[in-house]
């Protein structure tokens, strides 16, 4: 068994251990930031096999009941997923990559000194900014064609801890169609968990041009057990394409509403749709998009690691980007 | 590693997931093919080896290779899966030492992304498949062009910057992944302009039109005549090898004289160069020795009463061997087709197995820009004057390159030669190829290399790396300089 990996990439932080790929960076005084690194690698040593250990619990459905006795990061998991419990099939796996950002991410910003810091980890990410502090971040709507296709600005004050992507291209299994939902919200663990409802959301029940598989059949031991997820999309109408993004702007907006979210964006076949939609909101503040945007930007190819070759799954998702980086590639981080 | 059926668990982190054959666990890293767990993204490094060819060692799966030593034998460091630090202005993902022979060797390696790149194909085929700047498109899209036809074969010149990034959008998707997948080996349907449609792939016969080509031509229809004009002699009173680029007839020809082969009369359409050799007697096609032809009679002409009789044997073979018919003329001096002769059928044979299997093959070619090179070192024109000066080797993926005269350093190489999947891309797009320089620690030293970067090839781990027996038919990268590149 190969263990944690932690190891500087440029000015950065790389960890893996197992499904995990974080790509973290702390901005600040240099030794501050050194002290960062170190408290981010001797957390990150542990996580995964915390949450291994409760990996039964963890992939049970929440239905009503109280949150069981569990670690830090599980219960980050349990919380951000309970929320959606009462009205659909959902399991703390939803929220597993934005809680171990989140893990990260906390004792990381403790050190005094450090005045930003991200932990992006496979395109779900926690974040704080000190005060006055801002952060570019560029959304990636296919993993196949990584591109930035929609780029936001997150300021500090606007309430957004957490950045998230889900969607039935990327890694984790969709139950609907959306290219890529991106979350932002107060925390990696509500925005992983919000983005997985919402890109679920985005769906055409029964539509011929849609194939689906059970997740169990993809993955034996997956969470969601004998459900349907997405596994290929054919050729869609353009209102097709709209009445599946209206689904999941109506979640989004509930969200919103709710304030369990601060803002989403659905990506479609070339379509987007922005909650909320307020202009002011969008380009003053927080999310500044910029959809024509083409530019690759190569600072998430993270230094020096390496290019993956091509590897054809069942889900014929070639991976011909960057390892590590490439499924950071579907939240590239500059700073501002 | 314990299995069942077709899953197996993966032991290589605590999650410990249960993988499908075809499919990789949590991690995208590591996959079930065939059964047994293997790394899909490793770097990968070569062994000397002796006694078996392209075996692959899984990755951490059966505990062959913990990072030591194999017999004493060092092996190579490639650059497939090393990564890249373009467009960073600093050194290499790996610099590594290593004492070869009792000299210190330094090898760079580095992941390079060719924006400037292509592919040249050849493709063992009479047969026409476009005309000559016809436009090769893939998924509809022009990705490059037909060039020279060469000795038995077609050729193709693919990809380059004008394709790749001055097209349109799809253009260059499509131009990409058309490049990528020829040079990884795998099959790439191309459909010519005002041609053929055909499927390459490096070291497979080519697919033209939905057949496969199995045969290269031995020479042409004249050189066929020539080749094999004794071996006819009086089992037909005339042969005929038709070519879609000179048609032999064998009374006519130098070698029908010199053997006192009658005169037959037989008239020829097309074009006559010399005696016995005919051009243009047909359109190019994918019929008979590369012609439109399906019924080879089309282009006798009908014979001379004054030099043709009854009863006349007349053979006719493609420049092949693939395909052969018999004829006997009747009173009219017409030909009708007859049972061809045993030793005829034969003699078809022997044509055919005088060609050779034909063969697909790709070759990569791109430009190591001044930024990869500066990846070697700090000064990137020295990296230049050192492989020109045949101090610094250079290899793709261990495999030995041909390097272009001129400037830069723009190389080829032939993609079988590569470890599989040694080529990736970016979206830019641009292709990523392997690319080591192998030099003395000395000659290194001179050129301004990345010295406080070296590091000794003991320190690398097994950590993302795979052992793969290094193809047979390379040179050993670390070997002086003689044979290979």
């Amino acid at each position: 068994m190969t263990g944690p990996v932690a190891r500087r990439v440029g000015g950065r932080l790389y960890l893996q251990h197992g499904p995990i790929d974080i790509v973290a960076a702390a901005i600040g005084a240099e030794d501050a930031v050194e002290r960062a690194y170190a408290a981010g690698a001797l957390r990150f040593s542990t996580i995964l096999g915390e949450l291994c250990a409760e990996l039964p619990l963890l992939r049970r459905p929440i239905c009503g009941d109280a949150r069981p006795a569990l670690s830090e990061a599980g219960r980050r998991m349990w919380d951000a997923a309970a929320v959606y419990a009462a009205g659909c099939f959902i399991t703390p796996m939803a929220a597993v990559a934005g809680a171990v950002a989140d893990e990260i991410c906390e004792v990381m910003r403790a050190i005094p000194g450090v005045s930003r810091v991200y932990v992006n980890n496979g395109g779900d990410a926690a974040l704080w900014l000190g005060q006055g502090a801002s952060l570019d971040v560029g959304i990636v709507a296919r993993v196949d064609r990584p591109e930035i296709v929609a780029k936001a600005r997150i300021s500090a004050g606007a309430g957004v801890r957490g950045v998230a992507t889900s969607g039935w291209r990327g890694r984790s299994f969709s139950l609907g169609i959306a290219d890529a939902v991106t979350v932002f919200a107060g925390s990696g663990a509500a925005a992983d968990a919000a983005a997985t409802v919402i890109a679920n959301a985005v769906n055409l029940p029964g539509h011929e041009a849609i194939s689906r598989m059970p997740a169990s059949v993809l993955q034996p031991d997956s969470d969601l057990g004998g459900i349907a997820v997405t596994v290929g999309v054919g050729r869609l109408s353009a209102a097709d394409v709209e009445h599946a993004l209206q689904r999941g702007e109506d979640v989004a907006r509930k969200l919103v509403r709710q304030r369990h979210i601060v803002a989403a964006a659905l990506f479609l076949d070339g379509s987007c749709r922005v909650v909320p939609d307020d202009a002011e909101i969008q380009r003053k503040q927080f999310f500044s998009e910029e959809k024509n945007q083409k530019t690759f930007v190569p600072e998430a190819a993270a230094g020096s690691v390496p290019w993956a070759g091509s590897w054809d799954v069942a889900k014929q998702k070639r991976r011909l980007f960057l390892r590590g980086g490439g499924r950071c590639l579907r939240f590239a981080c500059a700073s501002a | 590693m314990s299995e069942s059926a077709d899953k197996i668990r993966c032991m290589a982190c605590p999650v410990l997931c249960y993988i499908r054959n075809g499919m990789t666990g949590a991690c995208d890293r590591y996959a079930n093919h065939d059964g047994a767990l293997v790394r899909v993204d490793p770097h990968i490094l070569l062994k000397r080896t002796l006694d078996h060819e392209g075996a692959v060692v899984p990755f951490a799966a059966r505990g062959d290779w913990h990072g030591e030593l194999v017999s004493g034998d060092q092996p190579f460091v490639t650059a497939i899966g090393a990564g890249t630090t373009y467009p960073d202005y600093k050194p290499a993902p790996f610099i590594i030492s290593a004492e070869v022979d009792g000299v210190d060797m330094v090898t760079v390696v580095t992941e390079g992304i060719f924006s400037y790149c292509g592919v040249k194909v050849k493709i063992d085929t009479d047969r026409h498949l476009g005309g000559e700047c016809a436009v090769v498109r893939a998924d509809g899209e022009p990705v490059g062009h037909v060039t020279t036809g060469e000795y038995g074969s077609q050729m193709l010149s693919l990809g380059g910057v004008n394709h790749l990034t001055h097209g349109s959008k799809a253009e260059g998707r499509a131009t990409c992944a058309a490049l990528l997948d020829l040079c990884n080996k795998k099959p790439v349907e191309l459909a010519i302009d005002g041609g053929a449609t055909v499927i390459v792939q490096s070291g497979a016969a080519p697919v033209v039109n939905g057949v496969r080509e199995e045969r290269m031509r031995v020479g042409c229809g004249s050189a066929s005549i020539g080749m094999f004009a004794r071996q006819w002699l009086g089992l037909a009173d005339e042969v005929v090898v038709v070519d879609d680029h000179i048609t032999g007839v064998l009374s006519e020809h130098q070698a029908g004289k010199l053997l006192g082969v009658r005169e037959t009369g037989i008239r020829i359409g097309g074009r006559r160069s010399t005696p016995g050799r005919y051009f243009n007697v047909a359109a190019p096609g994918t019929g008979w020795g590369g012609t439109n032809l399906s019924d080879p009679l089309e282009i006798v002409g009908g014979f001379d009463r004054g030099k043709a009789w009854p009863g006349l044997r007349l053979f006719m073979v493609s420049t092949t061997g693939e395909n052969a018919a018999y004829y006997e003329l009747d009173a009219a001096l017409r030909p009708v087709a007859c049972a061809m002769p045993r030793a005829l059928a034969e003699s078809a044979e022997l044509v055919k197995e005088n060609c050779e299997p034909a063969l697909c093959s790709v070759l990569f070619m791109g430009g190591a820009g001044g930024s990869l090179r500066a990846g070697a070192t700090e000064n990137p024109v020295r990296l230049t004057q050192s492989v020109r000066d045949c101090l610094t080797r250079v290899t793709c993926g261990g495999a030995p390159v041909f390097i272009w005269p001129g400037g830069g350093i723009t190389f080829m190489v032939d993609v079988s030669l590569l470890p599989d999947g040694a080529f990736g891309y970016v979206p830019t797009p641009a292709l990523v190829a392997p690319i080591e320089f192998s030099m003395r620690l000395d000659d290194y030293r001179a050129m301004g290399g990345h010295m406080s970067q070296m590091r000794a090839i003991e320190s690398l781990g097994p950590e993302h790396r795979l052992l793969v027996a290094a193809e047979k038919r390379n040179p050993w990268p670390l070997l002086p300089q003689g044979g290979g590149a």
